[in-house]
């Protein structure tokens, strides 16, 4: 059976892990080979590195990281962060990283997702969404949460897919870093509407939490960052709680 | 020396690293008498099978594969191009393996991504691995099930997560992104 995945992200500035809160308030949380060689570890299914820093000066750093990441884990990891051209994702995955995650350069063009999608299939593209409920609607926001881009998440995520996008990572900006709980409702919209697998992500605090989005949205994936960065909660134990809950995980 | 096959697929990265931590020495090549001296040959893929199979046609790699001798090891496009022909671009395949390619239905969620275990298991690949271990996939076409399979997985439907045929053996997923199980697996080729 197909296990739901639980996955680790680390948030990289200047060659760091940092962590913030609704997307501010910035701490360090440790060296990015050292956690992700941890995660694997503990039993992690996917690593996801976002590079909150990405500048063309910077983009050389990372792509040193990515190849030492990749020499050092031996499970598939996701990079993203400032991946605004066809070049700059060809530089990432040839430095070792199974997949790329886009997120504004998709927004101001969208014909980006295809042409990575071209070049090196869909299983390589992830699109990532950061939403906020407003207006009473679940809105995408652009630039590190900065920008609101008045597309409704839902059909966003639908015309991504339309473009070859093989995976959503939806992270709702309302709960992330609040730790209580994902957000169950537009995870559960954007899983049943999409034909690809969706990661879901923002406001993990407890293992219920995971078990919850698991229940009740077609998630495939659980992303968080501080309560593993933070020994909150231990992969193993977290594993050994959704199988005991009949939810299917590698263990 | 194991020659890994250079051809215009996605992280092939990953397979060499994995390689080299087993011990092993590494070298990437389309030379047709590297490969063919090798100690053994790993084929991988990640990409689009009809682009693959015309880059190995331009270039007579596809008879180089046909006609090897050594142990060679095919991963996920990489075996799937061994087979008579896949769905994906309409395209005819080395035809070692006597399957077809299909894609899965696309109602369901596709592609089939992360992991998971065997309903059947049997061959030299798999000492010492068991059908609840688990190993990363990710594709969105299938191998059907035939004579040459030595390894199914669930999903959707039933299928070859595995094949061996001679001196040819391939899997669907990822053993070099599969933490133990997958190293396990790969050291199993290596030592045969």
């Amino acid at each position: 059976m197909l296990k739901k995945r639980i996955i680790p992200c680390l948030d990289i500035k200047n060659g760091r892990v940092v962590k913030g809160i609704n997307f501010e308030g910035i701490k360090d949380a440790g060296d990015p080979i050292e956690l992700a060689q941890r995660y694997v570890k503990e039993g992690a299914d996917e690593l996801v590195f976002l590079d909150i820093t990405a500048t063309l000066e910077k983009r050389k750093i990372l792509c040193e990281l990515v190849s030492e990441i990749a020499s050092e884990i031996n499970i598939p990891f996701t990079v993203g962060g400032g991946i605004n051209s066809l070049e700059d994702a060809k530089m990432i995955i040839n430095s070792g990283a199974d997949k790329i995650s886009i997120n504004s350069s998709a927004i101001q063009n969208p014909k980006l997702i295809a042409e990575i999608v071209n070049e090196f299939g869909s299983q390589c593209v992830v699109l990532a969404i950061d939403t906020k409920f407003v207006d009473n609607q679940w809105i995408v926001f652009r630039n590190g949460g900065n920008v609101n881009t008045q597309l409704n998440a839902l059909e966003w995520a639908e015309k991504g897919v339309e473009l070859g996008a093989g995976e959503i990572l939806l992270t709702s900006m309302n709960n992330d870093g609040t730790q209580s709980g994902f957000a169950l409702e537009i995870t559960q919209q954007v899983s049943e509407k999409v034909s690809v697998p969706v990661i879901a992500s923002g406001g993990a605090g407890k293992k219920q939490d995971f078990a919850e989005v698991f229940e009740k949205s077609k998630a495939t994936g659980a992303l968080a960052a501080s309560v593993f960065h933070f020994g909150q909660i231990p992969i193993p134990e977290l594993k050994e709680f959704l199988n005991k809950q009949n939810i299917p995980v590698r263990i | 020396m194991i020659a890994i096959l250079k051809y215009n697929a996605g992280n092939v990265k990953s397979v060499e690293n994995a390689v080299r931590k087993l011990g092993y020495e590494v070298i990437i090549t389309d030379d047709d008498k590297l490969l063919k001296s090798a100690d053994k040959v790993i084929f991988p893929g990640v990409g689009e099978a009809a682009s693959a199979m015309k880059y190995l046609k331009e270039r007579g790699i596809d008879e180089v594969i046909k006609s090897l001798q050594n142990p060679v090891l095919g991963i996920c496009l990489g075996m799937q191009l061994l087979c008579e022909h896949s769905e994906e671009g309409d395209t005819k395949g080395l035809g070692i393996f006597k399957t077809k390619v299909k894609k899965f239905p696309t109602e369901n969620l596709v592609p089939h991504m992360g992991w998971n275990n065997f309903s059947f298991l049997n061959g030299e690949l798999f000492q010492n691995v068991n059908l609840e271990d688990d190993c990363y996939f990710v594709h969105s076409y299938y191998a059907e099930i035939c004579e040459n399979s030595t390894a199914f997985t669930d999903y959707i439907l039933t299928f070859s997560a595995a094949l061996q045929k001679d001196n040819f053996y391939a899997t669907q997923f990822h053993p070099e992104k599969s933490a133990d199980n997958g190293l396990q697996i790969l050291k199993n080729f290596l030592q045969l």
